[in-house]
């Protein structure tokens, strides 16, 4: 176990190498010049322009520029923005809003995922189960970003719950509506994947043992069906994670929270390197870690799967 | 002009209007009721994409800001758009070269140091030095001396312009380069701002953490959240604070803003979306704002490549130009947002001519169609308008050439680039096919500054290569003409010259279209599509 988890954290590090140098690459063959870009319509000044070339040391050929990049990021500094502030700053007021908006998602998701699957699932035909797969289609076939605006117009516009927009982006009951309605996406997924997973395993041979017995039930459905059926759903929410930190940008956008998606769509507008490249690589480390802790939760799940 | 355009364009996308910048009135309030001067309101913002330095700002996230805590020697009356004297007390020149400032006493900085006539001209010095790194360097390029310090290439030679001279604390002088009548006008734009001497020892800090000599002073900028000011007791200008501060609050989208304006938690906002154009005025009643903003949108082209050069071809620019419905697409696509365009400068600007343009702004599809025959046809019978696919453009892009392939049937299509700058490369880098889309931003309201700076031989903004010795030569003239009025005429005159060349079809006038809460009252928006800030009064 300690030397599979040893192996697993050593292959991060050419992936780390990779992953910056890729997103590196793209954002610097991206089309136009971001320091004329600064000057807006109007005729870019060449000598200033030089000058934060120079600052930015964006008139070094691209290898340099990785290489100085890359020496100055093993000692903590992982450079500028445009605005003059530390990328570490930046990073460091936008990672904490999109991790609390995304685990409140995921918990939500999981939670209420589960609890919905496990219900269609054991009674299935009867009418929770029906309702619950008429209501996930529903959601599954709505885009998130429709989805949001409903949310809004409901429950902030016409009842007056919430603000329409999160007015304090630490607030965390604030984050409710919008971690809602990111995970609600997953929910479906993941009710669907348990109803599913929970349907088959109640027809495999080691629960009518475990019926046969005469176990009772609640002890037959948490610790012989429910730990069996986890294993796609697990596999599900690892990744899942790493796609909720992402993908928040359109939800993000919607609620005003000042989160990764933001910084990161306005990065990539202007295509600034340092703050993509450094938000890039935490979620590729994010990503990494959350399915090396899959994995391990397989062998927590399933006594089969062992790691040596 | 780029004050405003900038944030927009880049940052804004999706959300789309981009153009800003605005003519003068507004929609008053309704039923006035007691304020409260130490109440603060909220204006939606998006994050600055500098650092907070008057000469670095020229995009309207930071700009509007840097406007409240900084205030120069004059501004532009909201009411008119006419230049009324702050910190200056007065400004006088004999010979439109050199001009003798005079300060009022008793401006104080934020920090409690005075302004003094030294602020001033190190602030200029700083900001035109290429070593700062500031966007705005070249706005002090009519400065004696600025080729010392900002050499096209290499370092400079000297850290001073040789035109500024500093007399006392209350006086100094200024000598230009050349005669430029209405240098007071450019004197407006935030660049000239003073600096307190703390910050030449750390621009950056200071860059963070403004302190400035306007009606608002610094308290806290959270980033991409929100930038909180508040009243400065000692702000000596004309424009005292009828409210306590302004919280610029950011946001990403139009949409979220919007919605927040509507249920009161933002109080007055910048553009309403796009897709609340068509519902706006129903949704906050006499609460919305509909009025002119000093920016013009054009149809630029190709004057630099063989097909458009020939003087003939005048007449199919001409031709397509008359081809254009401006009040149908204005009314329609653009949703009323927008005003068609009879000349070249915006409406609302000192020297705005009505009609500039003539006959041929007007929609005519049979001379279109006779004028384009005259000048020997669009080349290739086929027109590509190179436009950024970022800025909500694409709508009215489409139905211009609609409207041309319709009346005269030219084959016209858009051609989108990705985003703003990817357009902007190919443009200065004269990479277009015929036609792009440009537009011009005020950036003081006056005439010369939609003229001179764009359709000047050589002029830092003449994407077009357009190059006419009539228009240069009354465009020099009006520069050197002894007052203002004089020049305001004299580039009345030069923008007689551009009907006949047709470098850039004008099209129509942005308006600022927008609305603020139930909870402040006396919102009205200037020429550059702000509110007039300290006049902003929150129900007590």
């Amino acid at each position: 176990m300690g030397s599979y988890v040893l192996r697993r954290v050593l292959q991060m590090i050419p992936v780390f190498f990779g992953t910056t140098l890729l997103i590196f690459v793209m954002v610097y063959s991206l089309p136009g010049d971001p320091v004329t870009a600064l000057f807006g319509d109007k005729a870019a000044d060449p000598a200033v322009v030089a000058s934060i070339k120079h600052t930015y040391y964006l008139d070094q050929p691209i290898w340099k520029q990785y290489l100085h990049y890359m020496g100055n990021l093993f000692q903590g500094d992982f450079g500028t923005s445009f605005t003059g502030r530390p990328v570490s700053d930046i990073m460091a007021d936008a990672f904490p809003v999109t991790i609390r908006l995304a685990l409140m998602a995921f918990v939500f998701e999981m939670v209420l995922g589960l609890a919905l699957g496990v219900l269609s699932g054991l009674k299935r035909g009867s009418i929770a189960d029906t309702l619950v797969l008429i209501l996930t289609l529903v959601v599954i076939s709505i885009p998130v970003f429709v989805l949001a605006y409903i949310a809004q117009t409901v429950f902030a516009t016409n009842l007056g719950w919430v603000t329409p927009t999160v007015q304090d982006s630490y607030d965390l009951t604030q984050l409710v509506l919008p971690a809602t309605v990111l995970g609600s996406l997953s929910l479906a997924y993941v009710a669907r994947l348990t109803r599913t997973s929970i349907g088959e395993n109640l027809r495999a041979d080691y629960i009518r043992t475990a019926v046969a017995k005469g176990l009772p039930r609640r002890t037959i459905i948490s610790r012989h069906l429910l730990r069996n059926s986890l294993i796609p759903v697990v596999t599900f929410l690892g990744t899942d994670l790493g796609a909720l930190m992402g993908g928040a940008i359109v939800t993000e956008g919607i609620f005003n929270v000042q989160g990764i998606g933001n910084v990161l769509y306005r990065a990539i507008n202007q295509k600034e390197g340092p703050t993509v490249v450094g938000i890039v690589t935490v979620l590729v480390i994010v990503y990494l870690v959350a399915s090396l802790l899959v994995d391990l939760l397989y062998a927590v799940l399933d006594p089969r799967i062992r790691y040596a | 002009m780029p004050v405003a355009a900038r944030a927009r364009w880049v940052l804004a996308v999706a959300t789309s209007v981009a153009l800003v910048a605005t003519g003068c009135s507004s929609s008053g309030g309704g039923g006035s009721s007691s304020s409260d001067a130490s109440k603060t309101f909220s204006y939606q913002s998006s994050e600055p994409q500098n650092a907070l330095q008057p000469a670095n700002a020229n995009e309207v996230g930071g700009g509007r800001i840097i406007q409240n805590l900084f205030k120069g020697l004059v501004d532009y009356d909201p009411t008119n758009a006419k230049i009324r004297m702050q910190v200056a007390d007065k400004i006088e020149t004999s010979d439109s070269q050199t001009f003798a400032i005079t300060l009022k006493d008793g401006w104080k900085f934020h920090d409690g140091t005075p302004v003094h006539a030294k602020n001033f001209v190190d602030a200029w010095n700083w900001g035109a030095n290429p070593a700062s790194n500031q966007i705005n360097s070249s706005w002090f390029s009519d400065i004696e001396g600025y080729q010392d310090i900002h050499p096209a290439t290499g370092k400079p030679t000297v850290d001073k312009m040789s035109g500024l001279t500093v007399t006392d604390d209350l006086h100094f002088t200024v000598k230009l380069s050349h005669k430029v009548s209405y240098f007071e006008y450019k004197l407006g734009y935030i660049a000239f701002s003073p600096l307190p001497d703390g910050f030449f020892k750390d621009p950056a800090g200071y860059g963070q953490k403004p302190v400035g000599n306007g009606a608002y002073q610094f308290v806290s900028w959270a980033h991409n959240s929100q930038v909180v000011t508040k009243a400065f007791p000692d702000y000596q200008g004309v424009d005292k604070p009828k409210n306590g501060g302004i919280v610029f609050k950011m946001y990403t989208t139009a949409e979220a803003a919007y919605a927040d304006l509507q249920s009161s938690n933002l109080d007055v906002m910048d553009q309403v979306p796009p897709s609340a154009l068509a519902t706006y005025k129903n949704d906050l009643g006499d609460r919305a704002v509909d009025a002119p903003q000093g920016a013009i949108q054009n149809i630029g082209f190709t004057l630099y490549q063989a097909d458009w050069a020939a003087p003939d071809k005048a007449k199919v620019r001409q031709g397509l130009s008359m081809a254009i419905d401006r009040d149908v697409i204005t009314k329609t696509v653009l949703q009323g947002s927008r005003k068609p365009a009879t000349a070249w400068v915006a409406e609302g600007v000192e020297g705005y001519k009505d009609g500039a343009c003539g006959d041929f702004c007007k929609f005519d599809p049979a001379k279109a169609k006779q004028l384009i025959q005259d000048g020997g046809g669009v080349p290739g019978n086929k027109l590509l308008i190179t436009y950024n696919a970022d800025g909500g453009h694409k709508e009215w892009v489409d139905a211009v050439c609609n409207s041309i392939r319709q009346s005269t049937g030219v084959d016209c299509l858009g051609d989108p680039k990705p985003d703003f700058k990817t357009a902007r490369a190919a443009i200065t880098g004269h990479q277009i096919n015929g036609a792009f889309r440009t537009g011009w931003v005020q950036d003081y309201p006056l005439n010369a500054n939609f003229l001179s700076d764009v359709y000047r031989t050589g002029a830092a903004s003449n994407d077009f290569g357009y190059s006419s010795p009539q228009f240069d030569e009354a465009a020099t003239k009006a520069d050197e003409a002894p007052s203002v009025a004089d020049t305001v005429t004299g580039y009345q005159q030069a923008e007689a010259v551009l009907p006949s060349g047709m470098p850039a079809i004008p099209l129509w006038y942005y308006r600022t279209n927008s609305g603020y809460s139930s909870k402040v009252q006396n919102v009205k928006f200037d020429s550059f599509g702000n509110p007039a800030w300290t006049q902003v009064e929150v129900k007590g």
